[in-house]
């Protein structure tokens, strides 16, 4: 018997090679990228992306055999008939006035959104069952999302990847700013790569490092693309990026010279063998006039220029795969030296941020204001706002005030009537600013939050305030989260604009260009896709004494029991005059006395 | 509640309010004060404790070493003010740029309601620099403050140096979930709270000023630093805000237990704690602090910085570094441990302060008396004036509701002498109604003393009362005219009749003696009724009779006199 097993695991085992070896080669490939940008305040950020791509069509065929692509994803996208999904998960704020636009934010927290195929039939049970399945993948608290904190925005999250139609019926999106993340969710999203963390770029993830930062934030992003030029079939791409930025104070001690080694106590040693590229790009565009305001070492062997956010930029490129690079004897570990010392200048100011505050003080009402900056000097252009607003914050819509230098913004002016959503990000601009777009859908008690979002023209160089009054709703006992004296949460803002560039950018290859290039579609050279988020904001809700109930119970019940026996008593009783009974002891000894005198007694 | 329905014990509950008001009023006053007073001593006084959770224990290490780099930067400060008479705030800038923060400021102005005339100013404008250590890995939802008013003199300098100095060591911990905001402003609490009202986006007090570029979240809690030397024996701390609001109590415990565990000298109302509460001298000063406690809470105006953050649910607090004449002097150094103590404390806090009480008198820094302590002070100082209202309440009631009442009981309830005999009519005619009255001769006695009882304005049915009250009248009356009929078989003999009158035979004593004089009797009262009554029948039988009612005569008497007579004068309801 124990023969038979082992000579028919010994055919299996032939024929197995042999019949993968007949078929096309893999059709899934990685790659792999680390990209290093010296921030304007001195800090350094760092933003790795693992893109598999899978030239399979998971929705039609019936997939059983996963090489590079996560089985665990896979199947999810076939179960639930997905057609995008972007999860992130962030520590952190991402600072854009000092540190300059990044590649792709995050809200503080968790924010998970989903486009799903057409033929989902129920998409809030699907959505309800994806957010589950992620919560138990990622090991983070997704089981959360629920009606009261998903929205279908209608305009501001259209699909990056692949897109016949854009019914937004089919997008769910939620934020949970709530959410705290930590090692626990870093490992199940290394687990996800090809190489683990054994080799390749993911030898520098050591959760130590990732989380000794100023900003940490996690995303899986997976979408259809096309598979060729022509765009004849679909293929999956899974996209897993990690940014972190490091404390140039805290991290470095002061001192604002870097390495690999430095950041992640690691250095490069040899590139992932599944990789198909593995490449280290790291920023060294001079800002000011004089040449070279950093250094780089080793010296690189190659460089990349690009339009990158609008603006012209220099990366030194270190490939993995040249054995130059890396090899066995010499690992690679990149140091940069700043030549001038960036610190003590304002940095420069991108062209759009944002800020966002809670105004007012007492618990009865209060106002969320957005700041919005356009510090472009002479171009004005628009931004899609989309605001999500728990049901507890009763919005007051007719408070809803659009200032932009001292005056009056209408957010709608151009057209009284609803305008179609403008598909962002794939079309052009000036489709967008030629008409306004206001959406609001009212939040119901319990059941689902407000959704608020407009289309804003910002006039160049100009702040514009977008605020909006509301009252503080008081929350059943139960509802309260067990530290309601903490606050609750108010999901950031998110801010889609096409910002103009700078510099034009000459349309490439996409599938040529780096990763981090490519993340968004451009449509239009003469400006650029940028996705932004405020803060989250924490408000107070009117809390009761939670820490004496047993005091309040039994103070109400005595005050109630004694005060309405009582006075129901005097208020209902009639009264009547009754003779008093005289005297005690000595009438009575009188009314003897008496009796025996035959006087009648008193 | 049964005091209230029996109206019995209620007439002698209105009673004693009326009768005794004055004194109540005095005592109740006297109570009140005693009872503050006692509020120092130790069985009303309790140590205080930490409540909150997330501060409980001090298990925090301070690392704070940078006094040399505090006092470099205060002098540099001090330098740059006086060179530009006004904040330094290109300096301040650069320097809060070059530890790590994030620097922002903002400039207001406010019209005065009337001139300064000591600095000879109608219009203060200024500028208030802040900087803001944003927390790593967090999403400046929360925000720590810590405040230095600038006044415009160059004092608070060392404190400026002291914040600059902290906002270095601070910047290069990882441990901060807060954000930290550091916060110069000019022209002393002006400047505060322009800065509060941009924060929070609000125009309260009519300042102009320009929008914060830069926010922080929610601020938890804040301390407001004020240092002038180099050196300080010791540290008073500050909490009456605006309109005497206070902090949560927990913020207090916190500075307090960093005195104590850096061996500072810490005082409270500018009085150390005092050591011995044994003696009376322990006591004594607690008295004095509270009482300073309580005045500068009276006055209504915020004593320090801290004082305008209360009005936006900011817990805060003053430091004010108090540098005297004492042996003992504790540098730079101390102080700032013990901030950073406070803020690394501070920043561990998962809800706002809320545990502890918001509502307390300090007697001492380790002490404190709660609300439920002091209010019964409070009380008995308002029950004067519930007392005073109570008894202008009645009176106001017997005036309006008596006549009324009086119309409709001599109808309906069976007669009553008259109440008010001994007051409005005299001895005689009380004693008549009282000698006539009584359930035998309803209908006479009810015509007789209706008019009566109008005049009097207050109602009847005093049977009681007006036993007491004739008793006392008549008592003399019946003590002259008894020797004059001492012989007392002679007297009975004209009127046989008399003595028998009374339903109560003690007034029948007194009654006799002066009904046996026929002229004295009342005009067409009693006399009628008189005779009607029948005779006693033991009149003339012997001494046995005459002892019985003397007996009778003397127990009544102690009856009554147990009684006081003025309660007649209440109405009877």
């Amino acid at each position: 018997m124990a023969a038979a097993v082992r000579i028919f695991l010994l055919v299996l085992l032939l024929l197995g090679p042999g019949g993968w070896g007949q078929a096309e080669p893999p059709r899934d490939s990685l790659r792999e990228e680390l990209v290093i940008t010296p921030l304007p305040s001195g800090d350094v950020a760092a933003t790795f992306q693992f893109r598999t791509r899978w030239d399979s069509e998971l929705q039609r065929e019936w997939v059983s055999h996963y090489r590079l692509f996560p089985k665990a994803l896979g199947q999810l996208i076939s179960k639930y008939s997905l057609r995008e999904l972007h999860l992130s998960l962030t520590q952190g704020f991402w600072r854009t006035r000092y540190w300059g636009t990044p590649f792709l934010q995050a809200p503080s927290g968790a924010e998970l959104w989903a486009w799903f195929q057409e033929t989902v039939t129920d998409v809030d049970e699907s959505w309800k069952e994806l957010s589950n399945v992620l919560s138990g993948i990622f090991c983070a608290s997704l089981n959360f999302i629920d009606s009261t904190n998903t929205v279908t925005p209608t305009a501001s999250f259209k699909p990056l990847g692949l897109a016949n139609g854009t019914d937004h019926s089919f997008l769910r999106y939620a934020v949970l700013p709530r959410e705290v993340v930590c090692t626990e969710n870093l490992t199940p999203w290394k687990k996800l790569l090809p190489c683990s963390s054994k080799a390749g770029l993911s030898v520098l993830l050591k959760a130590d490092r990732l989380f000794h930062t100023s900003y940490h934030s996690q995303a899986v992003h997976i979408r259809p693309v096309c598979r060729n030029a022509r765009c004849t079939s679909v293929s999956w791409e899974l996209r897993q990026t990690l940014s972190v930025v490091f404390d140039a104070f805290v991290t470095g001690q002061g001192k604002k010279d870097w390495s690999l080694f430095r950041m992640f106590s690691r250095t490069l040693t040899e590139p992932c063998p599944l990789a198909l590229e593995s490449r280290v790009y790291v920023d060294i565009t001079s800002y000011g006039q004089d040449n070279e305001t950093l250094e780089v070492y080793p010296p690189p062997l190659t460089t990349y220029q690009d339009v990158i956010l609008g603006t012209r930029k220099t990366y030194a490129v270190y490939d993995l795969l040249d054995a130059a690079v890396v090899s066995n004897s010499r690992s690679l570990n990149i140091q940069l030296k700043w030549k001038r010392p960036p610190e003590n200048e304002a940095p420069p100011v991108p062209f759009l941020y944002a800020q966002r505050y809670v105004s007012g003080y007492g618990l009865q009402s209060g106002e969320l204001s957005t700041l919005l900056y356009n510090t472009h000097p002479y171009r004005a252009f628009p931004v899609l706002l989309l605001d999500s607003v728990p049901w507890y914050l009763r919005l007051y819509v007719h408070t809803l005030t659009i200032t932009s230098k001292g005056k009056e913004n209408k957010p709608s002016e151009r057209s009284p009537q609803p305008a179609p959503p403008p598909p962002l990000p794939l079309h052009v601009p000036q489709h967008l600013s030629s008409q306004g777009y206001i959406h609001y859908q009212p939040a119901q008690d319990r059941m689902q939050p407000h959704l608020l979002e407009m289309l804003i023209q910002l006039p160049a160089n100009s702040i514009t305030k977008v605020s909006i009054q509301f009252e503080r709703a008081l929350l059943k006992w139960t509802e309260y989260t067990p530290d309601p004296n903490h606050g609750f949460y108010v999901s950031p803002s998110v801010l889609s604009a096409l910002v103009p560039s700078v510099v034009a950018a000459k349309p490439g290859d996409w599938e040529e260009s780096p990763l981090f290039n490519s993340l968004f579609p451009v449509s239009d050279s003469s400006s650029y896709f940028v996705r932004l988020y405020t803060e989250p904001l924490l408000v107070s809700l009117p809390t009761p004494d939670f820490s004496m109930p047993y005091n309040v119970v039994c103070l109400t019940c005595t005050v109630v029991a004694v005060c309405y026996g009582s006075f129901y008593n005097l208020l209902t009783r009639t009264f009547q005059i009754e003779e008093p009974r005289k005297g005690g002891l000595a009438k009575r000894l009188a009314n003897l006395v008496r009796r025996a005198r035959g006087v009648p007694p008193l | 509640m049964g005091l209230l329905s029996d109206p019995v014990r209620r007439r002698a509950l209105a009673r004693l309010v009326l009768r005794l008001n004055a004194p109540l009023c005095v005592l109740s006053y006297v109570a009140g004060i005693a009872w503050f007073l006692a509020l120092a001593f130790p069985p009303l006084t309790q140590r205080t404790y930490m409540s909150e959770n997330a501060m409980g224990s001090t298990m925090v290490e301070e690392q704070f070493a940078a006094g040399d780099r505090a006092r470099s930067l205060a002098r540099d400060f001090t330098a740059h003010r006086r060179k530009s008479g006004a904040l330094p705030v290109a300096w301040l800038e650069r320097t809060m740029r070059s530890v790590g923060l994030e620097v922002y400021t903002q400039s207001f102005s406010r019209k005065l309601p009337f001139p300064d005339e000591t600095h000879e100013r109608y219009m203060v404008s200024g500028i208030n620099v802040y900087g803001i250590l944003r927390a790593p890995r967090a999403a400046s939802t929360e925000s720590l403050v810590l405040t230095v008013p600038c006044g415009p003199d160059s004092t608070n300098s060392q404190a400026v140096g002291l914040m600059l100095a902290l906002a270095a060591h601070f910047r290069g911990q990882i441990y901060w979930a807060k954000d930290i905001i550091f916060l110069v402003t000019e022209h002393d609490l002006l400047g505060t709270e322009a800065w509060l009202e941009a924060y929070h986006d609000v125009n309260v007090t009519g300042m102009q000023s320009s929008p914060l570029q830069g926010r922080a979240g929610a601020i938890q809690a804040a301390v407001a630093l004020e240092l002038s030397s180099d050196v300080v024996t010791s540290l008073d701390v500050v909490v009456e805000g605006l309109n005497g609001q206070l902090p949560n109590l927990d913020l207090l415990n916190l500075f307090q237990t960093f005195c104590q565990k850096g061996g500072l000298l810490c005082t409270l109302q500018g009085k150390l704690q005092p050591q011995d509460w044994t003696s009376i001298d322990g006591p004594l000063q607690s008295v004095q602090t509270l009482l300073l406690m309580v005045l500068q809470q009276a006055s209504g105006r915020p004593h320090g910085a801290h004082g305008l953050f209360l009005r936006y649910r900011v817990e805060a607090l003053t430091l004010r570094g108090i540098n005297s004449f004492r042996q003992y002097k504790y540098d730079l150094v101390a102080v700032g441990k013990a901030l950073e103590g406070m803020f690394r404390k501070l920043n561990h806090l998962l809800e706002r302060l809320h545990q502890s009480f918001f509502f307390y008198l300090l007697p001492a820094l380790s002490r404190f008396v709660s609300i439920g302590l002091y209010m019964p002070a409070a009380g008995f100082l308002l029950l004067v004036l519930g007392l005073k209202a109570l008894e202008l309440w009645m009176q106001l009631h017997e005036a309006g509701v008596g006549p009324e009442e009086a119309g409709k009981t001599p109808g309906s309830s069976p007669p009553h002498p008259p109440t008010q005999g001994g007051e409005h009519t005299g001895p005689r005619q009380g004693l008549d109604g009282a000698e006539t009255g009584g359930p035998h001769l309803p209908g006479t006695t009810a015509g007789l003393h209706h008019p009566h009882q109008l005049l009097s304005g207050l109602p009847t049915g005093r049977q009681h009362g007006a036993c007491c009250c004739r008793h006392q009248a008549l008592w003399t009356p019946a003590a002259l005219h008894c020797p004059a009929g001492a012989d007392e078989p002679s007297s009975y003999t004209p009127g046989q009749l008399v003595p028998v009158a009374g339903a109560s035979g003690s007034t029948a004593l007194p009654g006799r003696g002066l009904a046996a004089l026929p002229g004295r009797t009342g005009p067409g009262r009693a006399g009628a009724s008189h005779l009607r009554l029948p005779a006693l029948p033991a009149a003339g039988s012997g001494p046995l009779p005459l002892l019985a009612a003397l007996l009778e005569r003397a127990l009544l008497e102690v009856t009554e006199a147990a009684r006081s007579s003025p309660r007649s004068l209440l109405p009877r309801k």
